[in-house]
């Protein structure tokens, strides 16, 4: 038996590969990275030349998934997720059409936003597309599920969504793997070619199709055993957990576990027949969700006139956030554990810019260029870049999703605001930045992009960046006048020089480009730590 | 037998390598352990703590609850504050004393000295001196590490074993480095 010390994100990765998976698609994301970056590190992974590469975004990576599906392939893609909303219309779409080789889609969830810009529950995802969805409750059901959801991906010719969060992708526990990996499967096309068509009249047909097999999914075994209901002498209570809810149930009731009905729920669509098993079986029921309270909001209905029902909409458990163990045990009316106070000397240590950061360069010319302006036209985006909206910079004031900084600006633009500025990192600007730069282009909005170009995805750990030395040339194609793409390098010696050219290009009134480029410094220290040892 | 830890400090600080050193023990001694972070965003020059689990039987939660960590592990004096909520009555609070000062509020060392000592089982130790005189500036974290291996339920010697095997790939002279930062630590809770 093999037993490995694994992170969530890793044991999915390495289930992955030792499923028999040829393609690994992903836009990286906290806290769904770590999947890519373990199978780009793995030997067998190399050895058997999977596809490791990242992609530009999300959606790209979803339908490069969904091609290698078609040819019969098992497939992984994996992102944050707010991720799966930028992949959704591949995502949903890939329902109707179904897939060849197995495809799942690991959406990893970040309640309490611990670094994200919302708390979505991507298993409406799941309810919505009509896909199924395993929840893990643990690190090592992450990794035996990915065997289940790749063989009823094939069964049912189904994607298939791995719902995780946070906790479960962020920890380590021991991972008992299997002996000997599956072979990779060979090229083999569907048999129906017009499968992947999906022109209304075969869409039609398909959806029907997909409604009639997502009804007989629920009695599939892969998803029924991981749907368990352990019944109790006292009944007056009756407990269902949802994903990691379990743990926390667990760390509370643990020796006394026989005393209370548990329904514990991993895997949808969720069995009905269950919850109606256990609800008639005791006078009142308490629901634990890690995320939204989708499963409660079934279980009252519209008149929630029926049994007692505690869980976050009636206040038993907080509306947002995510679990912990004393919530839970409040929840369940037992004394919470409580250790000391924080002394008030503590004081809050925010994330901020690194020691010789050229973003904070780029924000120190910046703020000095706009300031005749007055404050409110420094749009942005999604990376590092974003901590320019703290003290000392107070410089941006948007951070919606990713791209939205080009864009908005085009919107306050034609609204009358003069000047309208976006400033966009350069992995941001290859992800969903270009397109809104060709809007600008073709309705010469008076706007000025500024490309934070520290050549890498700082935010996420410094991942390979798509336009690496390339983005003067890509906004040059999309059509910006190469009079106004303007290559600066944040640096304190340079500042007078920047803020010139930043307020001759605010001032001008069509799309002007300011690429403000250095390496990130932390990419850069890797960089020389791996030329050191190479020499 | 269980054992909580919270091991913390400032991003870029490394904890990291103390989680590695007691995550390989733990599987040496065929504990059942789970340890969770927090990546991303806490990760720039923000704070960073890590939860540890180890028992000898199945672990649920890959959070401690509160009140119920039996130690905290903390290579800055501050952020060892920030996580009293979690620490039991009866547990131990081990610190090094060298403040990481990167916000413009830091409040004066004394204050939070002050604070730590409150608490009943503590030990502050300067932990960059020690491990200077050890032989690198950089073994900090296995001084405090070693300070702390008294009250973490594993043997010495597994934890010893641990050291060889992370730091092998940097050659012996690094092994050796560490070892004694981990054995100097332990002594100065020793005396
Ligand atoms: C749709 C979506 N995908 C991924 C993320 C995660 N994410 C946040 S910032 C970032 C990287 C941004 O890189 P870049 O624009 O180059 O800026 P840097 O951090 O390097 O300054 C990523 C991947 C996200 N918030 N939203």
């Amino acid at each position: 038996m093999k037993n490995r010390l694994l992170l969530g994100d890793e044991a999915i990765a390495q289930a992955a590969i030792d499923a028999g998976l040829s393609g690994m698609y992903a836009y990286p994301g906290t806290p769904s990275t770590e999947i890519m970056e373990y199978i780009q590190l793995s030997g067998v992974a190399a050895g058997r030349n999977i596809h490791r590469e990242w992609s530009a975004n999300e959606k790209t990576a979803m339908e490069a998934a969904l091609g290698m599906s078609y040819a019969g392939k098992r497939a992984m893609v994996a992102m944050k997720h707010v991720g799966l909303n930028v992949a959704a219309d591949g995502f949903i779409n890939a329902a109707i059409t179904g897939v060849n080789g197995g495809l799942i889609v690991v959406s990893a969830d970040d309640p309490s936003m611990h670094s994200s810009q919302n708390e979505q529950d991507s298993r409406f995802y799941g309810k919505f597309a009509l896909v199924p969805c395993f929840e893990p409750s643990d690190q090592q059901e992450a990794y035996d599920m990915v065997f289940d959801a790749f063989e009823l991906s094939e069964k049912y010719k189904t994607p298939v969504l791995l719902r995780i969060t946070t906790r479960l992708a962020h920890s380590r526990a021991g991972i008992i793997m299997k002996e000997h990996p599956e072979p990779e499967k060979k090229l083999k096309l569907p048999s129906d070619p017009l499968q992947f068509v999906l022109l209304p009249a075969i869409a039609r047909k398909k959806y029907k199709a997909l409604l009639t097999s997502y009804e007989s999914l629920k009695y599939d075994a892969r998803i029924s055993k991981y749907n368990s209901f352990n019944d109790a002498k006292k009944r007056d209570i009756g407990i269902i957990t949802c994903g990691i809810a379990y743990n926390y149930l667990m760390e509370n009731i643990g020796s006394s576990s026989k005393n209370y009905p548990v329904l514990k729920i991993t895997a949808y669509p969720f069995p009905t027949d269950l919850i109606r098993d256990i609800t008639a079986r005791c006078s009142e029921i308490l629901i634990l969700e890690e995320g939204y309270p989708i499963i409660e909001e079934s279980l009252r209905g519209f008149l929630d006139d029926g049994k007692k029902i505690h869980g976050r909409l009636n206040g038993a458990v907080p509306r947002d956030g995510e679990l912990n163990p004393a919530l839970v045990a409040k929840a369940l009316g037992m004394q919470v554990s409580t250790g000391g106070k924080v002394p008030v000397v503590v004081r809050n240590r925010p994330p901020s810019f690194c020691k010789g950061c050229g973003h904070a360069d780029m924000f120190t010319a910046l703020l000095e260029a706009v300031k005749p302006y007055g404050p409110g036209h420094v749009f942005s985006d999604i990376g590092c870049y974003t901590l320019g909206a703290l003290p000392p910079y107070n410089a941006i004031i948007s951070c919606v999703d990713m791209g939205a900084s080009i864009t908005m600006a085009i919107g306050a633009a034609d609204a009358g605001l003069f000047p309208s500025i976006a400033v966009i990192g350069d992995s941001t600007f290859t992800h969903s930045g270009m397109t809104g730069l060709l809007d600008a282009v073709t309705n010469n909005s008076p706007i000025t992009i500024i490309i934070s170009d520290n050549s890498t995805t700082g935010m996420t750990g410094g991942q390979k960046s798509k336009a690496t030395g390339r983005i003067e040339q890509i906004c040059a194609g999309i059509g910006v006048e190469r009079e106004h793409i303007k290559v600066i390098v944040p640096l304190r010696k340079n500042h007078e020089e920047n803020v010139c050219i930043l307020k001759e290009e605010f001032e001008y009134k069509g799309v002007s480009i300011v690429i403000a480029s250095r390496e990130c410094i932390q990419t850069a220290i890797r960089r020389k730590k791996a030329e050191a040892s190479n020499e | 037998m269980k054992n909580d830890i919270i091991l913390c400090g400032v991003g870029g600080q490394g904890i990291l390598s103390i989680a590695a050193v007691i995550g390989l023990a733990a599987v040496e001694n065929r504990l059942f352990l789970k340890q969770s972070e927090v990546h991303g965003m806490s990760q720039r020059g923000g704070d960073v703590q890590s939860h540890f689990r180890l028992s000898d039987n199945h672990v649920y939660s890959d959070i401690i609850p509160y009140g119920q960590a039996d130690l905290i592990i903390s290579v800055e004096p501050m952020e060892s504050l920030r996580y009293l909520p979690w620490l039991s009555k009866k547990g131990w609070l081990v610190t090094n004393s060298n403040p990481f000062n990167n916000i413009p509020d830091y409040p004066p060392l004394d204050e939070i000295l002050t604070e730590i000592r409150k608490i009943k089982n503590n030990i502050i130790l300067d932990a960059d001196a020690t491990a200077k005189e050890a032989g690198s500036v950089r073994a900090g974290n296995i001084v405090i590490l070693g300070a702390a291996s008294p009250f973490i339920e594993m043997s010495f010697s597994s934890l010893e074993n641990a050291i060889r095997k992370l730091f092998t790939r940097k050659g012996e002279e690094i092994v050796e480095v560490n070892l004694k930062a981990l054995r100097a630590g332990k002594s100065f809770v020793n005396q």
